[in-house]
């Protein structure tokens, strides 16, 4: 009885990883494979004819609808949102967790409410904004609307990270003659690094993977993002090269994967208390 | 301290749902946006949508869509939740890398992998239901009918879903005590009687949590419905509000109607978030 649960539930656990895995195996297999024997009725389940072609297809050869631009835009649009957003929330975030003012309350409530608020109903006002600010097109103008996108939850993360240092520390540093100041930077900065780079990484993701406001507000080919890019580029190509396809796929989806798996830990604990989804 | 958070969320958020509130109640097509001025009309674009067959079609697709995503996802990740509980630890890594490598799928080339796997003439899902299952799904095409798009989109949404649901019941599994547990069996206790008067009281605020995010998220769907429509789907019988906002606004140019179309989508989706928002406020101030 006991051999049967155990074996049931290893096989269980092996479909679970295999479900769960295999379209990014197929992703990374088609990316591999020439596009010719993509099209055919067999598909070969490993990259037999392993060729590096329909990368440098997406990178060099495409010209109508170019991969490079499009990853400069993604990568300068998330830096300045990770730097502005973390800035600003931590900011934020020592405020709320070290201090009582006035306001305090109402300002957590309408962080956590800005945070229900679904984007997909506020295209219209944020894209006639942007459009009104003459920032369409822009890297400034979707940075601004990623920044007020990702700052509800980071400030809520990072707060908990503020939080989680005990403040007797700080008083403890203050007592050896440490001023307030030299107390946060020397005792509770340190302890809070992880917890910035958790909460950075966090909103380079979102940033990243982020489709419908970069649909919206950045539509023109030269200003588009990854996603956007990617969405277009399977148009363009109606169909015909998929190899292409996965390749630039598997070239989007590798930072995301490799950050995500570096701060999945704490971000489970934080996505419940913030609502965000990955 | 708080405030350049302040200003730039007043500036992104509250203006523009200020402007989408006005928006809703005014006559705002084409002509005003090259200048014209908009004219007040009350509360005409919420009756004309309240009305109308085509908005009706699109909500109720919504909630069943959501539905049934959210029940699948649940049960799911309940099920895996549970059972990694039981398993010896190699085991368990394997099925949390395969989640997390699931989960961490940007959205877009999720939906665009899966449609590559579902196409019609050379996906791998044809070949193999062919192949393997003796059926005749050559040439199939998964994204021509409501029902199968919707299908795969359900398999899509659940596939990324999984791994969240999974992880945070986990998460709250771990947290149970163990002397409870033990002292449940040496009373006698059967799994079921365990797992019903044990497991599921201490999960209680967690599944609530997970179910209203579940709700929130599925409502609001809107890249993997676009990126599958591009695929192949019938808009018209494939919109989902998120996607008929869009397409009603930013497609055929009304923004007033799609303004009083958003205003619904907020206000449907308030009940869960004001759920959601108490709930989380409680927890900090235990």
């Amino acid at each position: 009885m006991k051999k049967i649960k155990k074996f049931g539930l290893a096989s269980f656990a092996l479909l679970v990883f295999v479900l769960s895995v295999f379209p990014i195996y197929w992703m990374v297999n088609t990316a591999f494979t020439p596009n010719g024997l993509t099209r055919s009725q067999t598909p070969s389940f490993f990259p037999s004819n392993f060729t590096l072609e329909n990368f440098n297809t997406v990178l060099f050869e495409e010209s109508i609808n170019p991969f490079l631009p499009a990853l400069l835009n993604s990568l300068a649009i998330t830096l300045l949102t990770v730097t502005f957003a973390l800035a600003f929330a931590f900011l934020s975030a020592v405020a709320l967790a070290r201090f009582q003012f006035i306001g305090r309350k109402t300002f957590l409530v309408l962080i956590l409410v800005i945070q229900m608020i679904p984007g997909e109903a506020m295209i219209i006002s944020i894209y006639r904004l942007i459009d009104g600010a003459n920032l369409l097109n822009t890297i400034a103008g979707l940075t601004i609307v990623y920044v007020a996108t990702v700052l509800p939850f980071t400030i809520w993360m990072l707060r908990g990270f503020v939080a989680g240092v005990p403040i007797e520390l700080e008083e403890a540093a203050m007592v050896d003659g440490c001023t307030r100041q030299q107390a946060f930077r020397r005792i509770t900065l340190p302890l809070l690094a992880p917890g910035l780079v958790a909460t950075g990484v966090f909103g380079f993701i979102q940033a990243w993977n982020e489709f419908l406001l970069a649909l919206v507000i950045n539509s023109r080919p030269e200003m588009m993002t990854l996603p956007v890019w990617l969405r277009t580029y399977q148009q363009v190509t109606n169909e015909t090269n998929w190899a292409a396809i996965m390749a630039g796929s598997v070239m989007m989806t590798l930072p995301v994967l490799i950050f995500f798996i570096i701060v999945q830990g704490r971000m489970t604990s934080g996505l419940v208390a913030g609502a965000v989804k990955g | 301290m708080i405030a350049p958070a302040t200003v730039v969320l007043a500036a992104i958020v509250g203006w523009p749902l200020i402007n989408l509130i006005i928006m809703s109640t005014q006559k705002y097509g084409r002509a005003q946006v090259f200048g014209a001025a908009p004219e007040f009309v009350g509360l005409d674009n919420f009756i004309f949508i309240l009305t109308d067959d085509a908005f009706w079609a699109v909500f109720n697709r919504s909630i069943a869509f959501a539905a049934v995503n959210v029940v699948l996802t649940m049960t799911l990740g309940t099920i895996v939740a549970l059972s990694m509980m039981m398993m010896a630890k190699g085991w368990r890594i394997l099925v949390q890398l395969g989640l997390l490598t699931a989960w961490a799928m940007p959205q877009l080339t999720a939906v665009i992998v899966w449609g590559w796997m579902f196409n019609t003439d050379y996906g791998v899902v044809n070949y193999w239901l062919s192949e393997f299952f003796g059926l005749d799904y050559l040439g199939h095409s998964w994204f021509s009918q409501p029902l199968s798009f919707f299908a795969v989109a359900t398999l899509i949404i659940t596939w990324q879903s999984v791994p969240f649901v999974a992880f945070t019941l986990y998460a709250g599994l771990t947290q149970i005590p163990g002397e409870v547990k033990e002292a449940s069996m040496l009373d006698g206790a059967s799994g079921v009687q365990r797992f019903r008067n044990i497991t599921v009281p201490y999960l209680r605020p967690v599944f609530a949590i997970v179910i209203t995010l579940q709700i929130i998220w599925d409502l609001r769907v809107f890249t993997q419905i676009y990126a599958l429509q591009g695929l192949g789907g019938l808009r018209e019988q494939t919109n989902t509000l998120g996607v008929y906002i869009y397409t009603i606004s930013l497609g055929t140019g009304d923004y007033g109607m799609g303004g009083a179309i958003s205003i619904v989508m907020v206000l449907l989706m308030s009940a869960m978030a004001f759920y959601y928002v108490r709930r989380t406020l409680k927890e900090v101030e235990d």
